[in-house]
């Protein structure tokens, strides 16, 4: 069997940052494991901008933000796999896969690191009523059949749901031809990033309307059009609000769920509430020696982050394996909990002794805020707030803990409320 | 001309087609869609019911019986997914416990074996997650999971292997007794025949009005389903019916032979014989009703809805045999559940009124049934190293979700009838069946059919004719009229 330092499932933006990282933190045998026949994961169905901006501080297009890290890893001695699907991961860390070259194969590593990313909510997790016909896609699918293989899927779009990737569908569909006749969104807010608003529907004129869904699919076998219908306070459609939209596709974009399967046999304890890996400051799971990154363990809104976070799993893989950050079940871990208006943090817990100055939180709120304030308490004892003036479920917050409150602190609670700016 | 003609390639259309194969003749199957099992066959329970539910007497009964005795062997002679795990019926209240002891005695009289009356913490003991207000249950450990469009692909399979003839897209529009043989118009053309076998399910009706005089009539009845996610699979280990009312056997939790969870189904009226659409009243009644069975059920763990449509009618039975008026035309009409667990004894049963029509059986030496392919995942290590050896597409996995592989895929269209669309390729290969629903693996899928069968990307559908799934290419107006 042969053996690694590190190995990481897939070459993704995750996995391709955490895998550099690892190799220029000292881990010499790296292996990067991905499915796909290129590396780059779902950026190279993103050729929109908007990439980079925090991480370079300048723009780029999917396809060029993961060809930095690409160009970084080939820089690297670290050895990429194509064509490889990873089938099992086991808590010994032997990772075993398959490709048309080499069959079935097993091999070892000191540290795994699990990228797998995400996939799209389905129509059949939501339930939308109404016939079965062709037409009715999710977004990303409907995005690698035009920037992938070069085809359109239709001319007369819906979008159901307003997620970051409907809505650059909405804009791409429309630069292709196609109409896309409304947005629809249950929440009284949009899920996407602001900017794609404006970007995606405004500039294009296309409306969106909120608090509607999709009550009806009609169409025998394409698509014929949709009945929407406006929504009460608790989502549940009004009668008599109901009105048909000619079209021959729906996209969905209507969430995302990280992708973890291998995780869960492998052991790993997933959080409910990301239905990701309960992870600590480092990115390490709850099985020693097993990291994960990215969309798998949370969804994000922007690559940026999802660098920032990799880098840090990619780094404390090395030091595993070499030993300087070996697991200490004894050691002290403060648990971090959603409080009010939070869905989830990440990460689940923080070991003060590992980190330098500062531990980085992530997090989203339940509702759209104006002037608001986060608040991070111990057992009701608040130790830090900050200010925003605007924050929705659709934008990851991002905040710093220094390392002195944590040292003494019992159990950390994110919360999120109204608040004046003084 | 054809010695028999079958009209439908559902699973008793399938089955009959099968049965007739064994022996000397020429047989033909008339399937109105792209694809076999693409009608009820595809979007029932895929249960293999015991039999104690149909009332003694009926044909319904006795081939229930029967076929439930049979359906072992047959799935094992065509490697298709089949596992007895035995049902449950729950009494919740004396009314209940009332009717659990005449389901016993009816399955007594239809002859089911090994059915017990348990209590209600006998139950719980076996499945720790029924709801615990469980008051008793009747256990029928001879009931089955099958998978059901398996069933009939591999039904046909070998039928085509054994000399049949299958012609898709060829719905019947007229049917005419031409002296001693019939002639049968369809959208692929005329076809003649000696005798007529109607397997045409929700259908049926119609096909035998256009030969013979209307004696039935279908009152197609929909049926509403939740297939839920593999982490759910183990929520129960049995088929866990509630008490049937006058609507039926009510909605059921069952575990399927893939791992999932099946929940359902409803029984409303249906808009017409083809209304499968899915209505949100239908399924939170479905999940409503399934709760009372067992509260663990997580529907947040959804993956797919669907719904099928029972060919019901006034009369509570299959509506099998000779015609009273049409010679050599044999009914195997209004076959609605328990048919998939009858099928295979509806097929003797069909071949027998040929028989007794004059049709001469006389058994074929050689007989070679088809098996359905082994998934690479499911293989030996031993028959991995084969496979890959033979292709090495074997080591590509298409489908993440259900671990299927751009072999598995390659050799499901070598077969004697390929899938023609992506749904086909996910009837015969689980491809798109999992989780992420086809978002990943459906581009690939189609590219791979239009690569292996010289399709356009543009031509193939999603599964019927006329589900396209692209409009054009993009850079040339493929959003254009």
């Amino acid at each position: 069997m042969k053996e690694y330092d590190v190995i990481v499932v897939g070459a993704g933006p995750a996995g391709l940052a955490a895998a550099c990282e690892a190799y220029q933190n000292g881990a010499e045998r790296v292996l990067v494991v991905e499915r796909d026949k290129e590396p780059g994961g779902i950026l190279n169905q993103c050729i929109h901008s908007g990439f980079g901006l925090h991480y370079f501080k300048e723009e780029l297009t999917g396809p060029e933000y993961a060809g930095r890290f690409i160009d970084l890893l080939r820089a690297t001695g670290a050895e990429l796999l194509l064509d490889t699907m990873v089938l099992h991961v086991s808590e010994e860390k032997e990772v075993t896969m398959v490709n048309p070259r080499d069959g079935c194969f097993t091999a070892r590593a000191d540290a795994v690191i699990l990228t797998m990313g995400c996939r799209e909510r389905t129509r059949g997790a939501i339930g939308i009523p109404g016939t079965r016909p062709a037409g009715v896609f999710t977004a990303g699918m409907a995005q690698r059949y035009v920037n992938i293989e070069g085809y359109m899927v239709g001319r007369k779009v819906v979008i159901l749901g307003s997620g970051d990737i409907g809505l650059i569908m909405a804009r791409r569909m429309t630069l292709e031809g196609a109409k896309v006749a409304a947005c629809v969104e249950l929440m009284p807010y949009s899920n996407g990033l602001g900017r794609n608003i404006v970007q995606c529907l405004d500039d294009f004129g296309i409306p969106l309307y909120l608090s509607h869904t999709i009550t009806e699919i009609r169409g025998e076998r394409r698509v014929e059009g949709v009945v929407v219908s406006r929504v009460d306070g608790r989502g549940k459609p009004v009668p008599g609000t109901e009105r048909f939209f000619d079209c021959d596709t729906v996209l969905l974009s209507v969430g995302l769920i990280p992708e973890n399967e291998l995780s869960k046999e492998a052991g790993i304890e997933l959080d409910p509430r990301t239905k990701g890996p309960a992870v600590y400051e480092n990115m390490e799971t709850s099985v020693p020696g097993i990291f994960a990154c990215g969309n798998v363990v949370h969804v994000h809104d922007l690559v940026d982050f999802v660098t920032a976070e990799s880098r840090r799993a990619g780094a404390a893989a090395a030091r595993f394996c070499g030993r300087a950050d070996a697991w200490d079940p004894f050691e002290p871990a403060v648990p971090l909990e959603n409080g009010e208006n939070v869905g989830y943090t990440v990460p689940q817990h923080i070991r003060p002794g590992r980190i330098d100055r500062y531990a980085e939180v992530f997090f989203r709120v339940k509702r759209v805020f104006g002037d608001s304030v986060i608040e991070v308490s111990d057992g009701g004892k608040i130790l830090s707030s900050f200010r925003r003036d605007h924050m929705a479920p659709g934008e990851m917050e991002h905040i710093v803990i220094p390392k002195r409150l944590l040292q003494n602190a019992g159990k950390i609670t994110v919360s999120a409320k109204e608040g004046k700016r003084n | 001309m054809y010695d028999v003609t079958v009209i439908g390639c559902g699973v008793v259309g399938a089955g009959i087609a099968c049965e007739l194969s064994r022996h000397r003749l020429s047989v033909a199957v008339l399937e109105k869609e792209n694809d076999v099992a693409c009608g009820t066959t595809k979007a029932n329970s895929a249960i293999v019911h015991a039999g104690f539910d149909p009332m003694p007497g009926t044909a319904m009964a006795r081939l229930n019986v029967q076929g439930s005795k049979m359906m072992e062997a047959l799935c094992g002679e065509l490697s298709v997914e089949y596992r007895r795990i035995g049902s449950l019926v729950l009494a919740f209240g004396d009314g209940d416990l009332e009717t659990l002891r005449e389901l016993f005695r009816r399955g007594k009289a239809n002859g089911v074996e090994k059915m017990e009356l348990l209590t209600g913490a006998q139950a719980l003991a076996m499945e720790p997650n029924l709801n615990p207000a469980v008051a008793g249950a009747l256990y029928a450990p001879t009931a089955a999971i099958v998978n059901p469009w398996g069933l009939a692909i591999a039904l046909i399979q070998t039928a085509v292997k054994n000399g049949a003839r299958l012609h898709l897209n060829a719905g019947v529009n007229r049917i005419e007794e031409a002296g001693g043989f019939y002639r049968i118009g369809t959208d692929a053309g005329v076809f003649e025949t000696r005798y007529l076998v109607n397997a045409a399910g929700t259908h049926s009706d119609e096909i035998n009005n256009m030969a013979a005089k209307p004696f039935f009539q279908i009152l197609p009845l929909k049926g509403e389903y939740y297939v839920l996610d593999k982490s759910q699979g183990n929520v129960v280990s049995h088929t866990i019916f509630q008490c049937p009312d006058q609507n039926g056997k009510g909605v059921l939790i069952s575990p399927t032979v893939d791992g999932n969870l099946l929940v359902g189904p409803t029984a409303e009226p249906a808009d017409g014989p083809d209304d499968t659409a899915v209505t949100a009243r239908g399924l939170a009644k479905a999940a409503e009703t399934a709760l009372r069975s067992s509260e663990k059920i997580n529907f947040r763990e959804a993956i797919r809805n669907f719904s099928g449509v029972r060919a019901a009618t006034e009369k509570d039975d299959f509506i099998l045999g000779a015609s009273p008026d049409a010679p050599r035309f044999v009914n195997a009409a209004a076959i609605k559940s328990p048919g998939l667990s009858a099928a295979p004894a509806i097929a003797l049963e069909v071949c027998s009124i040929l028989r007794d029509m004059g049709l001469p059986l006389s058994r074929k030496e050689e007989f070679i049934p088809w098996k359905k392919h082994k998934l690479f995942r499911d293989m030996t290590e031993e028959e991995q190293k084969e496979a890959l050896r033979r292709d090495p597409l074997y080591g590509r996995v298409i489908c993440r979700c259900e671990t299927v592989t751009e072999g598995d895929i390659r050799r499901a269209l070598r077969d004697p009838i390929p899938p023609g669309s992506i749904d086909g390729v996910k009837r015969r290969c689980n491809a798109g069946m999992g989780r992420c629903q086809g978002g990943f693996c459906g581009p690939r899928v189609h590219e791979i059919l239009s690569r292996e069968t010289g399709m356009r990307m543009e031509k193939i559908c999603q599964d019927r004719a006329g589900s396209f799934l692209l409009t054009g290419e993009t850079k040339t107006g493929g959003a254009e009229k």
